[in-house]
C-alpha cells in the first residue's frame, strides 16, 4: 500500500514520485527540506485543519450538550439530542425524504440518462449544440433553478395553463403546497436540473468504449440491442458506478432546492436531514440539538459511502478514496 | 441463445446492409428524442427570459401568453439597479477569491505529497482524502460560530475562508497524480543545472500541470459560485449577499411583482450559462476524476 520506490526506477513518466532526487539530497540538506515541506503544505493543512476537521469535531461535542450557541457550553446532556432526533416523527420522515430522493434518483434518472445516451450515442447533426443546451440546469444553481420552477409552478400559473393548452388541464394540481404530490414535484424539478449532467457523463464515458468491439459485434451479427446489452453497458459500468456515488451523496444532502422551493413543507411533507438541521440549529438556535442531527446526516452519509467503496466501486478504484498514496 | 447467432459466419456485406436499415428508422426517433429533451430543458428557462419582457399585469392576467409589446422596463431597472450589481461583484469576488485561494493552497501541499519522500506523507494524504467524507452540511453549525467569534460573520472572507478548506480535499486528489506524473529526469536535470526545488516547482511543474491546474480551478469557481448554505447562515446584510442569496432575497421582498422577478432571475443565470457552458469539459472531466481518485 504504502510502497517506497526504489532510487533508479523512474525510467519511464510514471506516476512514481522522483526517487533519486530526495536520496541524494538526505543528509546534506534535510533541514532545509523539512522546511519547505512545512512552507509548501503547512498552509493547507492549517486551514483545512481549521475550517474542516475542527468543526466537524465541534459538531460531534455540541451534539451532547444542550446550548443555543451562546455563553459556556456546560450543558451536558449525553444522548439526549439524538434520542430526540431520532424520536421526532417529523426528523424520521425527513430520513425517509432523503432515502426516497436516493432510490428514485438511482431508479428513475439512471435508466433515462443512460437510454438517451445510448440513443445519441452515435455522430448526429446538432450534437455539440445538444450537449451545451442539456447542461444549462446544471450549471444554474439549485436556488434559481429551484425559484424558477416555483415560479412556473404557481396555483394556475404558467405551468398549468400549459397543461390546459395542451387539454391535459385535469391534471392540474398544487404541485407545491399539496403534501401527497410535492416530494414528487421537488424530485422532477430535481430531476430536470440533474439529468442532462447525467446523459453527458455518460456519453463522456461512451467515447472510452472502443468502436472496434461494437463493430466486432456487428460483424457477428448482434442486434443494436444485444451490443448495448453485452458490450457497451458493461463497458460504461465504471461510468455509472461513479454517477451513482454522486446522485446518492447529492441526495443525502439536499438543501438548497428544499429551502427555497418549499421550505421543507407543507407541513414537513419535503423537509430533509439537511433542512431540518438547518431549521433547529440555526433559526432556533438550538446548537446541541442541530449538531446531533449533522452527526446522524454525517453517518448515514459514511455508511453510504464505505459500503458503496466497499461493495460496488472497489472494481473501478486503483487507489481508493481513502488509501494512501500507494 | 445469442452465441449461436454469433458463431454464425456472416457474409461482409450483409451487417452494412442491416446497418444501413437500422439507421433508416432509428436517425429520425433520436432527432425526436433529443428535440424532446431539448425542449423539456430549454422551454423553461425561455419562459422565465420571455416573460420578463411582460408586465405583471399581463402575466396575472395569462401567465404564458408572448410579449406583447416587449416592455423593457423590467430587465432595465434590474441592471439599472445596484444591487443586482453588488450581487455579482459580490459573487464573482467570493469566486475568485476561493478558486485562487484553493489552487494556490491546494498546488503546494500535492506537490509536497507528489515529489518529496518523508515520514507521514501517506499519512497527510490520506488526511486530505478523508476531506471527501465531511461535507460542508455536518460543518455548518460549528463553522458559523467559529466566524463569529472571529469576526467573519457578514463578510466575504468568511464564506472565501470555509469554502477553500472544503475544496482543499478535492483539489489534492486531483493535482498529486498530475505532479506525480512529471518525469523525475526533469528533476535531475534541474537539480543538476543549479535550480532548487522551488525554482524546480515554480518553473517547471507550474507549467506542466497547467490542464490539472485548470480542472481544480474551474470545479472550485463553480462549487463557489453556486453556493447557497454557507452564504446563507454568514452573510446576513444584503449587501453582503451572493448572486443565489439575492435571488431568494428579491424573490421574496418583490414576491407581488412577478415580471421583476423574472427579470432578475433571467440576468442572475446569465454568468452561469456563459461561463459553465464554456467551461463544460473540465466540469465533467473532474467531478468524475475526483471520485475515480
Amino acid at each position: 500500500m504504502t510502497s517506497t520506490i526504489t532510487a533508479g526506477s523512474a525510467v519511464s513518466a510514471g506516476p512514481a514520485p522522483s526517487p533519486s532526487f530526495p536520496a541524494r539530497r538526505r543528509g546534506s540538506s534535510l533541514g532545509r527540506k523539512r522546511i519547505e515541506i512545512a512552507l509548501f503544505a503547512g498552509p493547507a493543512l492549517l486551514v483545512y485543519v481549521a475550517f474542516v476537521l475542527v468543526p466537524v469535531v465541534l459538531a460531534a461535542v455540541y451534539s451532547f450538550y444542550k446550548w443555543n450557541g451562546y455563553g459556556p457550553i456546560q450543558d451536558f446532556i449525553g444522548l439526549e439530542n439524538y434520542r430526540r432526533a431520532l424520536s421526532d416523527p417529523v426528523f424520521l420522515s425527513a430520513i425517509g425524504h432523503n432515502l426516497f430522493v436516493v432510490v428514485l434518483s438511482l431508479v428513475v434518472q439512471g435508466p433515462i440518462a443512460i437510454g438517451i445516451a445510448l440513443l445519441l450515442n452515435r455522430k448526429l447533426r446538432g450534437r455539440t449544440f445538444f450537449r451545451v443546451i442539456i447542461f444549462i440546469p446544471y450549471v444554474l444553481s439549485e436556488v434559481i433553478a429551484g425559484l424558477s420552477w416555483k415560479l412556473l409552478l404557481q396555483p394556475d400559473g404558467p405551468f398549468d395553463s400549459f397543461l390546459r393548452s395542451i387539454g391535459l388541464g385535469s391534471l392540474k394540481h398544487l404541485w407545491l403546497a399539496d403534501s401527497n404530490i410535492v416530494l414528487w414535484t421537488v424530485f422532477a424539478i430535481l430531476t430536470w436540473k440533474y439529468v442532462g449532467f447525467a446523459i453527458i457523463l455518460f456519453l463522456a464515458g461512451l467515447q472510452s468504449v472502443p468502436a472496434e468491439l461494437e463493430e466486432a459485434g456487428r460483424i457477428d451479427g448482434a442486434s443494436w440491442w444485444q451490443i448495448q446489452r453485452y458490450i457497451t453497458l458493461p463497458l460504461l459500468g465504471p461510468t455509472i458506478r461513479i454517477w451513482a456515488f454522486l446522485s446518492i451523496i447529492g441526495s443525502l444532502q439536499l438543501f438548497d432546492m428544499v429551502w427555497v422551493v418549499t421550505g421543507g413543507g407543507p407541513a414537513g411533507a419535503t423537509t430533509t436531514m439537511a433542512s431540518y438541521m438547518v431549521q433547529y440549529g440555526f433559526q432556533r438556535n438550538q446548537l446541541g440539538f442541530g449538531s446531533a442531527v449533522a452527526v446522524i446526516l454525517f453517518i448515514i452519509s459514511l455508511v453510504f459511502a464505505l459500503l458503496y467503496q466497499r461493495f460496488v466501486l472497489r472494481r473501478d478504484l486503483q487507489g481508493s478514496l481513502t488509501r494512501g498514496v500507494g | 441463445m445469442s452465441s449461436a447467432v454469433l458463431t454464425t459466419p456472416s457474409v461482409s456485406p450483409a451487417p452494412l446492409a442491416r446497418q444501413r436499415r437500422r439507421i433508416d428508422w432509428g436517425t429520425p426517433l433520436i432527432y425526436v428524442v433529443a428535440l424532446a429533451i431539448v425542449g423539456i430543458t430549454v422551454v423553461p428557462v425561455a419562459y422565465i427570459w420571455v416573460s420578463g419582457f411582460r408586465t405583471t399585469a399581463q402575466l396575472n392576467d395569462n401567465p404564458s401568453a408572448w410579449p406583447s409589446p416587449w416592455i423593457l422596463t423590467n430587465y432595465a431597472s434590474v441592471l439599472s439597479s445596484p444591487t443586482f450589481w453588488t450581487e455579482v461583484a459580490n459573487s464573482t469576488i467570493t469566486a475568485i477569491g476561493t478558486t485562487v485561494g484553493v489552487v494556490f493552497l491546494g498546488v503546494l501541499a500535492a506537490f509536497v505529497i507528489a515529489r518529496y519522500e518523508f515520514r507521514g506523507r501517506d499519512a497527510l494524504y490520506s488526511l486530505f482524502t478523508a476531506g471527501l467524507l465531511f461535507p460542508l452540511t455536518v460543518a455548518v453549525l460549528p463553522l458559523y460560530l467559529m466566524l463569529r467569534d472571529l469576526n467573519l460573520l457578514g463578510t466575504l472572507a468568511g464564506v472565501i475562508i470555509p469554502q477553500i478548506a472544503f475544496a482543499l480535499p478535492v483539489t489534492i486528489i486531483i493535482l498529486v497524480p498530475f505532479l506525480r506524473a512529471i518525469p523525475g529526469e526533469l528533476e535531475d536535470a534541474a537539480s543538476i543545472d543549479g535550480t532548487s526545488r522551488f525554482g524546480f516547482f515554480w518553473r517547471i511543474v507550474l507549467p506542466l500541470s497547467g490542464p490539472g491546474l485548470v480542472t481544480v480551478g474551474v470545479l472550485a469557481f463553480v462549487g463557489s459560485w453556486n453556493a447557497f448554505l454557507l452564504p446563507l447562515l454568514t452573510l446576513g446584510d444584503p449587501n453582503n449577499y451572493t448572486l443565489p442569496l439575492g435571488v431568494q432575497f428579491f424573490s421574496t421582498q418583490y414576491s407581488q411583482d412577478t415580471a421583476m422577478v423574472l427579470a432578475f432571475t433571467s440576468l442572475a443565470m446569465l454568468p452561469a450559462i456563459i461561463f459553465f457552458t464554456i467551461a463544460q469539459r473540465q466540469i465533467v472531466g473532474g467531478l468524475t476524476g475526483a471520485v475515480k481518485g
